[in-house]
């Protein structure tokens, strides 16, 4: 097998789905960093968490290095980094639509942590959720976490349907 | 990656990334700067990340009790949730503190082959809080927004932290613990402002975990010095963001007339065991009994 160009290896790492959001891309979710080619055809790729415990870290790492191997590259290793700890502001307008797609509405902005104490909110904020089906801001949360820690589950008012959120963070 | 079937992938012997938190987890921090401060003792580094790292691992597992247990099952799933993201917090401070150690010790040595006298959690994290007999959801809840509102000041200024790895593991943490003090906050004012029962039970939680807040607040030796080194926080320095969260839950929760007693709760010096010492209460040594088992009747097992 001829060794693929760094082009390539790039363009196949960058089309890996996450495994808990298949409809999305490790890259478009955000959480893959870099992919190196160095000298001598060894790739080294860099991926970050979305939680501290999130369990698919591991599948995507196991993804990542078979999918690169079986595009011809002999020496892979894929990295786990923590810094900068990753936001939903990472998430690409390509993935954020393929997320609405398919019936989950994505993150809005989380922004910067602003400096000093974190401040408890305890009345909810208005809804800034819009419902991916019918597009209705008349939504409501129905659970603060849903199958997986970076989704809540809401419903929509408007057309009564139970949609899944990515949280902001 | 796909199998026909679960015993294939159980079986799976040469694929050392198949389970959820399969090994290969030494580079986790490898963009992160790992070599030691140099103005730090790494002992004095270890003991403090145990301290943060048993914490969070204790507590986590207290949570996973709750599963398929909780009040509904919604609640499950958010329990579980806060106790992986806490696990995940424990595995990279316990594999800090395996490294700054330098003994070869991992956070698997650390998590499953440690006696209960070398856990340095707080006491209040190894309280059996349910779901068992003696405990109840209220207890839980109140239990988990002290322990995560004290958790969130801390990290937040851990963030600062001259150790680069804990100061990633704050930053990382921060936003999750957020959450977990969000969540926790909503059920206490839910059930503080419920029907009568539910008030009981939760003024009842309160008193509960009184006897334990105290030692959050006292600063251990090791706390100390690190804190003066920039690289830890000194936990003194939190009671009053601690008491205003406590103060807004609790008004919130109409429960206010507890606040005095809680708020004096946090500044009282701790009496009998103190964890941070390696001398708990009987209930660690039954929940690392549990949590223990598997490794200990298989030391080859790798998972």
């Amino acid at each position: 097998m001829t060794r693929p160009t760094p082009q390539q290896v790039r363009a196949v790492a960058e089309s890996v789905l996450d495994p808990e959001l298949p409809m999305l891309t490790l890259a478009d979710l955000g959480v893959l960093r870099d992919v190196e080619v160095r000298p001598g055809g060894r790739v080294l790729v860099t991926i970050t968490p979305t939680y501290s415990g999130c369990p698919a870290i591991t599948e995507m790492r196991a993804e990542l290095h078979r999918s690169l191997v079986d595009a011809g590259c002999a020496q892979v290793e894929v990295r786990t980094v923590l810094t900068p700890a990753w936001s939903t502001d990472w998430i690409s307008e390509r993935g954020r639509r393929a997320l609405r797609e398919h019936g989950i509405a994505p993150p809005g902005p989380a922004g910067d942590r602003a400096a000093g104490p974190v401040p408890l909110r305890l009345a909810p904020p208005p809804s800034r959720v819009r419902c991916p089906r019918c597009d209705s801001l008349d939504t409501e949360e129905l659970s603060r976490f849903g199958a997986t820690a970076c989704r809540s589950l809401r419903r929509c008012v408007a057309c009564a349907e139970p949609f899944e959120h990515v949280k902001e963070l | 990656m796909s199998f026909d079937n679960a015993y294939a992938a159980l079986a799976d012997e040469h694929e050392d990334t198949r389970w959820a938190y399969g090994t290969g987890f030494d580079d986790a921090l490898s963009r992160v700067d790992r070599a030691l401060p140099s103005n730090v003792d790494p002992a004095e580094l270890a003991r403090y990340c145990l301290m943060l790292g048993d914490d969070a691992l204790i507590l986590a597992q207290r949570l996973a009790e709750w599963c398929s247990r909780g009040p509904e099952l919604e609640e499950d799933v958010a329990i579980a949730n806060i106790a992986l993201d806490l696990l995940g917090q424990a595995r990279m401070l316990l594999t800090r503190a395996g490294e700054a150690e330098g003994e070869g010790r991992t956070e698997d040595t650390l998590a499953y082959l440690r006696g209960t006298s070398e856990f340095r959690n707080v006491v209040l994290v190894e309280t059996d809080c349910g779901p068992g007999p003696g405990g109840d959801f209220a207890v839980t809840m109140v239990r988990l927004l002290i322990f995560a509102t004290w958790r969130l000041a801390c990290f937040q200024r851990l963030t600062e932290s001259a150790d680069p790895v804990l100061a990633a593991v704050a930053a990382k943490g921060v936003k999750e613990l957020a959450y977990h003090r969000d969540h926790a906050a909503q059920w206490v004012v839910r059930l503080g402002d419920g029907t009568a029962e539910s008030a009981r039970r939760t003024a009842a939680g309160l008193e509960r975990v009184r006897p334990w807040l105290g030692e959050l607040f006292v600063p251990h030796p090791v706390e100390s010095a690190l804190a003066t080194a920039g690289i830890a926080v000194d936990p003194s320095s939190l009671r009053g963001e601690v008491a205003a969260v406590l103060r807004q839950v609790l008004a919130a929760a109409d429960l206010a007339d507890r606040t005095s007693d809680l708020v004096a709760a946090l500044g009282a010096v701790p009496t009998g065991e103190h964890g941070r010492e390696g001398r708990h209460t009987p209930a660690l040594a039954d929940l690392l009994a549990e949590m223990q088992s598997e490794a200990r009747a298989d030391p080859a097992a790798v998972w």
